[in-house]
């Protein structure tokens, strides 16, 4: 196991933790705010993905396609909430997971319907595709690269948007007081229906930026979706700082796990013990990771304050 | 009262002719059906114990689903065919499962126990797929079903139907009797005031696990009984869209309410059943379904006839 091999995969490891920050922001901030669990967001995810790849053939610009996409998918997400999610803030969280579970069936269905059951082939554009040289000496895929930086952009400028600016200011104040910032003369109906088109937009992005890496299927959403719960429990529901810094933990775990487990076991106990242990455990071993931490912090790394 | 007891004698009376009826029809696919929407009764009538009654959002609920059918499928798989054994061990698996995950997530609460009990059924899930030597994810097939011999052989289909009507009516009424005596007094009382009853001297943690573990080894039953009805087992059993979907009887049915998972499995399966009869894209008319069922059905099915018992 050379450091490049090792360097490489933990580029890969953080390559998935943004993508797994995209969704987990957008779940999360709704959580926070709303006290909303959206269990659609991967639908969410899958509808970016599809819109994107069907806008750049319809254009026959990636770029074209990704503004589209992104749209699109703000398009569809606050069309969900004003539909019908925004009758469900008040209720418990049951009704909410069952409500969007609906929603999950209906999206996956749709896009069987208009597309096919099949996965379809996404490509990495021309201008993205090549490799970057590492200073280890190896080489790591253009694209890649490309999604490790989009994320971390997103995720500083979702700093500043929270922190520094007014919307981001509006935000935090109806994640304290909802009552209190609507008697203020702010529309709440009107920032929810917005801070849930945003959520959805990132979900977008995440999924159209994983097209091309993973496959573009009907349930591609949900797979990453119970990841991105891990994220968000582990992190603490509803802190933007614990959705990052549980999605590049995830991240790192899951990818490493894939890679190294197998041949670990197989050098540590028997070729045998590897084979059969190696795949089982890496495929539960952020499953472990989130019941540990909550055996230790019930509330998350990062337990956001009022939850 | 006097309406629920006219309720129960009917739909106890339509289950109990419907063999002879459908045989008589020549249509034996519908027995097959309702079997299937009586087993996972069992499952839903399981989970409403801890869900309607404890307060306890388990969204794992297929495991147990799960563990009860690969212990017969694996036991079936090495020879034993034994029925006794086979579900003895599918139920106490099951329990013990329960009692590990349930130790864990009921030290959390609200969403985090929801997404624990996620987790954990989602490991189960992936162990499920990477067992190769019984199919993997592609599932395995059962030769032989689980052997009651001299009692009732499950080969036959009408014989099996009424076991698991049986079956059925015996864990309603199991719920029934846990709910009302003092252990599910206390188990009520946690859930609709976890402070009041720690002030008077009742701890909920173990209450609720106990609940748990019973729920659990209920729920395995269902699996074993599953695992015959289909002679088939596959890690889908534990995937968490079955895990909502057994959440979804019992809420469509009317959670806290004795016969309300009956109600929801049968609501839920046979309005599945209709839309698949009429077109493959049948979920596409189902999720909507189910969230307008949410958003204007707060109290399900079970509410319509009479108020919830809790």
């Amino acid at each position: 196991m050379s450091f490049a091999l090792l360097f490489e995969q933990l580029l890969n490891g953080l390559q998935f933790g943004v993508t797994l920050f995209l969704m987990a922001a957008g779940l999360t901030l709704v959580f926070g705010i709303m006290n909303f669990i959206n269990l659609a967001h991967g639908s969410l995810y899958m509808v970016g993905a599809y819109l994107t790849l069907a806008a750049a053939q319809w254009t026959g610009s990636y770029l074209a396609g990704v503004a589209l996409g992104l749209a699109g998918t703000l398009v569809v997400g606050m069309l969900i909430e004003v539909v019908a999610l925004r009758a469900l803030y008040d209720r418990d969280h049951l009704d909410q997971v069952l409500a969007t579970f609906g929603l999950i069936l209906f999206f996956n269905e749709l896009v069987a319907i208009l597309w096919g059951r099949a996965a379809q082939f996404a490509s990495v554009p021309s201008f993205l595709s090549g490799h970057i040289d590492l200073f280890t000496g190896s080489s790591y895929p253009l694209y890649r690269a490309v999604i490790i930086g989009v994320g971390l952009v997103v995720a500083v400028l979702l700093w500043y948007v929270v922190t520094r600016t007014r919307l981001g200011m509006l935000i935090r104040a109806g994640a304290t007081n909802r009552t209190m910032v609507s008697a203020l003369g702010i529309n709440i109906r009107l920032l929810y229906t917005l801070v849930f088109g945003f959520g959805a937009a990132l979900a977008g992005l995440a999924g159209l930026m994983a097209g091309p890496i993973y496959n573009v299927q009907p349930g591609m959403g949900e797979l990453i979706l119970i990841q991105v719960f891990v994220v968000i429990v582990i992190g603490g529901i509803g802190s933007i700082r614990g959705a990052l810094v549980g999605s590049i933990i995830v991240g790192v775990v899951d990818t490493m796990g894939r890679a190294f487990l197998k041949p670990l076991l197989s050098t540590m106990i028997t070729p045998t013990a590897g084979e059969a242990a190696g795949p089982a455990l890496a495929s539960i071993l952020i499953y472990l990771l989130m019941a540990g931490v909550l055996t230790f912090r019930p509330q998350g790394l990062f337990p956001a304050r009022g939850t | 009262m006097r309406a629920r007891v006219i309720g129960w004698t009917l739909g106890i009376l339509i289950l109990l002719i419907l063999p002879p009826l459908v045989m008589k029809l020549g249509q034996p696919f519908y027995l097959d059906v309702v079997r299937r929407i009586m087993i996972l009764a069992i499952a839903a009538v399981s989970l409403n114990l801890i869900l309607g009654y404890g307060g306890l959002v388990s969204f794992g609920h297929a495991a147990y689903l799960g563990i009860g059918a690969y212990a017969v499928g694996i036991l079936a798989f090495y020879g034993f065919t034994n029925g006794w054994l086979q579900w003895a061990v599918a139920i106490g698996a099951s329990a013990l499962v329960a009692l590990g995950i349930g130790a864990v997530s009921i030290r959390t609460s609200g969403i985090y126990f929801i997404m624990i009990t996620l987790a954990f059924t989602q490991m189960l899930y992936y162990l499920g797929i990477s067992l190769e030597e019984f199919g993997g994810d592609d599932g395995m097939r059962i030769k032989v079903k689980s052997q009651f011999p001299g009692l009732v052989n499950l080969a036959d289909p009408v014989a099996f139907y009424y076991l698991a009507l049986v079956l059925m009516l015996i864990s309603v009424y199991l719920v029934h009797r846990i709910v009302n005596s003092r252990f599910g007094m206390v188990l009520r009382a946690t859930k609709s005031n976890e402070a009041r009853s720690r002030a008077i001297g009742f701890s909920p943690y173990p209450y609720r696990l106990a609940a748990f573990v019973i729920a659990g080894a209920m729920c395995g039953l269902a699996g074993a009984l599953y695992a015959n009805h289909t002679s088939y087992i596959t890690p889908g059993l534990m995937s968490w869209q079955q895990s909502g979907d057994i959440m979804f009887m019992v809420i469509l049915g009317g959670m806290a309410s004795i016969a309300g998972p009956v109600l929801g499995t049968f609501a839920l399966l046979v309005v599945e059943e209709l839309l698949k009869g009429w077109t493959q894209h049948w979920q596409v008319v189902l999720g909507p379904l189910l969230v307008m069922s949410v958003i204007f059905f707060r109290r399900g099915l079970a509410g319509i006839f009479y108020k919830p018992d809790a």
